[in-house]
């Protein structure tokens, strides 16, 4: 009995076994859902005016990710696969909600900032891609380590975006003042830093098209390291 | 000239592939060929090479704008003056005078428009060097006519550091990013000229930066410009009329004046001739649509460009100015069509950006429609958005990305127009 129950029995898989690493590692590099698959571009867009946004919008899809991909791939045997896309919709926006309830209750201006971007989570792409393509048919522990890995590959761009326009566009990293102040001192009448040499910020990068150019190098960059990404045409 | 050929065809095997200095060929090549013709030779096929190649067609470019580039040095150093001159009238007595002072305002000129010049080749000549050399390939021809616009639409006061940052902009985004010379997109001078507008629009657009100095001026003058004096373009003193403090030449007008009161005072304060001529504040080489006109015959004596697109881009300009007359809606629209055609960059924008022959449409019937659409685009830009008082640069960049659709409706126009004859026949 026991030998023919041990032959049945697939062979257990380590926790941290090489396929599972790659889960991880995989979405980071290689396979990054904004730069290779090109998805959710709207919000790495629209919130990466300033590091502070990008990090709070990153650590919400982080959180909203890990549970979603969690609880999917739990209820993936329960899930009629007719409805799948409404009963997805249902986990996505019920953890959307309770992300923007916790970022009003203890960062709220950061809430103010994000606005209608935390809800608008509800419709990014990544979150739904994996949901569909990964947690629907896997189990727990590997849906986790796949949404951590996207969610990390989501969020590392959004926020060397983000430091790239608020560096540039503001002259800031986390809101403090890096190439001093560019309001003339009341008294003196005089600014500071660089910017008394003739140093000014860049308002085109604080305009969604420097966004999208920015995303754009990393994307040339990326693919010139490795030409295997470079799509045939 | 024969002893120089052979040296340097001497040197040849020495940077071809196992030479000695193989990884400086991109170098050797740009220096060689800028002397002489390659003497690359078809070895297939049966086509034809002529000896203009694309270094020697952009050097006439480069040719047809000297008359720009003087004009725009001494109308730089002009307006310099004349503003001195509101705020010291006893030293520069009668500078406000067009020729009066000839040799200090060239000398003004030279130093204020000659460093742009200079960074703008450096700037770009290095990041095409960069990327030459990642490639494999010379410096890339393109550059030699962009290096010298990218100046010349600019304000002369706009600071060195801008320019380089605009034109690494322009050539690495612009153009590199494609595949380098000949695969860009939009036009690399105005890709830069639009970085810089939309990036530090306080150095590129208002009405401190037009006059050289104007900053110093102001400075000394307890932060006001000088009585009697103003900084605006006429484009700028334009603009005002859709809004709602109409003035000219930065006299205050009521509001209440009619249309016509208003422009007797603008033809008053610019007038035709001396617009024509270039005799305007302005960027440092778009004020004279003669100084553009004479590049214009040297570029179509030579062939260099498409006599379809610049005639026309005039004519679209035109034909929407009189449209707008027929609206006639505020002062701005009431105003003559052809003042159109000769304030602001229009002619410049006509003769040498739109006639880039690599980001224009291709096709003969579709130059004369990318020509009409992008003049009349500018003149509606112009007209109705008081935000944008200079519309050809975006006009001419928004035609840059339509050209291929053109292109595109105008090749199957034809095929369909030949399998008619076809079936008919």
């Amino acid at each position: 009995m026991s030998d023919n129950a041990e032959n049945v029995k697939a062979p257990k898989e380590s926790l941290f076994s090489k396929k599972n690493k790659k889960l991880i590692t995989e979405p980071l590099g290689d396979n990054n859902p904004i730069t290779i698959q090109v998805l959710g571009i709207c919000s790495a867009l629209a919130i990466t005016v300033q590091v502070e946004q990008a990090f709070w919008m990153s650590v919400s899809v982080i959180f909203v990710m890990i549970f979603g991909n969690l609880i999917i791939s739990l209820l993936r045997n329960l899930i009629p696969s007719r409805v799948r896309i409404i009963v997805q919709l249902v986990v996505v926006a019920s953890l959307v909600i309770i992300v923007n309830e916790l970022l009003q209750a203890f960062v709220p201006d950061v809430s103010e900032k994000l606005s209608v971007f935390v809800g608008l989570i509800i419709t990014n792409c990544i979150i739904m891609g994996r949901f569909e393509a990964f947690a629907m048919s896997n189990k727990p522990f590997p849906s986790i380590l796949d949404a951590i890995g996207n969610a990390l590959g989501y969020a590392w761009i959004l926020i060397v975006v983000a430091l790239a326009r608020e560096v540039f566009g503001s002259g800031k990293i986390w809101g403090f003042e890096i190439f001093g102040s560019n309001i003339p001192d009341e008294e003196t009448g005089q600014m500071t830093g660089l910017y008394e040499l003739g140093y000014m910020n860049n308002n085109m990068m604080i305009l969604p098209p420097m966004a999208l150019i920015v995303v754009g190098i990393i994307i040339w960059v990326q693919r010139s390291k490795n030409k295997e990404l470079v799509e045939e045409h | 000239m024969k002893a120089l050929k052979k040296v340097i065809h001497n040197l040849d095997p020495k940077f071809e592939k196992g030479g000695k200095w193989e990884k400086m060929y991109p170098l050797y090549e740009t220096l060689s060929t800028f002397l002489f013709t390659p003497k690359h030779v078809t070895k297939k096929g049966a086509h034809i090479r002529d000896g203009v190649d694309l270094k020697r067609t952009m050097f006439m470019v480069i040719i047809a704008l000297v008359p720009c580039l003087l004009f725009g040095i001494y109308n730089t150093g002009h307006w310099h003056y004349e503003l001195q001159s509101y705020l010291n009238p006893e030293q520069y007595a009668g500078y406000s005078d067009y020729l009066t002072g000839f040799g200090d305002k060239v000398v003004y000129g030279l130093i204020q428009v000659l460093p742009l010049v200079i960074v703008s080749y450096a700037a770009g000549l290095g990041a095409e060097f960069i990327f030459g050399f990642i490639r494999g390939h010379g410096l890339h021809e393109g550059f030699l006519v962009s290096g010298l616009l990218i100046p010349l639409t600019m304000p002369a006061d706009v600071p060195l550091w801008m320019v380089a940052v605009a034109t690494v902009f322009a050539v690495v985004i612009g153009k590199e990013v494609f595949g380098g010379t000949g695969m860009n997109i939009l036009n690399v001078a105005l890709t830069a000229r639009a970085f810089l507008f939309f990036a530090y629009p306080t150095a590129m657009s208002g009405d401190k930066v037009w006059k050289s100095g104007t900053k110093e001026v102001m400075a000394e003058n307890g932060g006001l410009m000088p009585d009697g004096s103003s900084g605006a373009t006429a484009l700028g003193d334009l603009a005002t009329f859709v809004g709602d403090s109409p003035s000219v030449a930065g006299e205050a007008l009521s509001a209440s004046a009619s249309n016509g009161a208003l422009l007797d005072k603008f033809q008053a304060a610019y007038d035709p001739i001396h617009a024509f001529i270039g005799m305007i504040p302005g960027s440092v080489g778009e004020t004279s649509t003669l100084a553009v006109l004479i590049g214009a015959g040297i570029l179509l004596f030579t062939g260099v460009a498409s006599w379809r697109i610049i005639l026309s881009f005039f004519a679209g300009g035109f034909v929407f100015g009189l449209l707008m007359n027929g609206i006639s809606a505020n002062a701005y629209m009431d105003m003559p069509a052809f003042y159109h055609l000769i304030i602001g960059g229009f002619a410049f924008g006509a003769v040498f950006m739109a006639t880039d022959p690599v980001t224009a449409s291709q096709t003969q019937y579709g130059k004369l429609w990318y020509g009409f659409l992008g003049g009349g685009l500018a003149v509606l830009i112009r007209v109705l958005n008081p935000a944008y008082p200079e519309g050809v640069m975006l006009a001419i960049l928004f035609m840059n990305v339509m050209a291929p659709l053109i292109d595109h409706y105008v090749v199957q126009a034809n095929i369909k127009r030949r399998q008619k004859r076809f079936k008919t026949a």
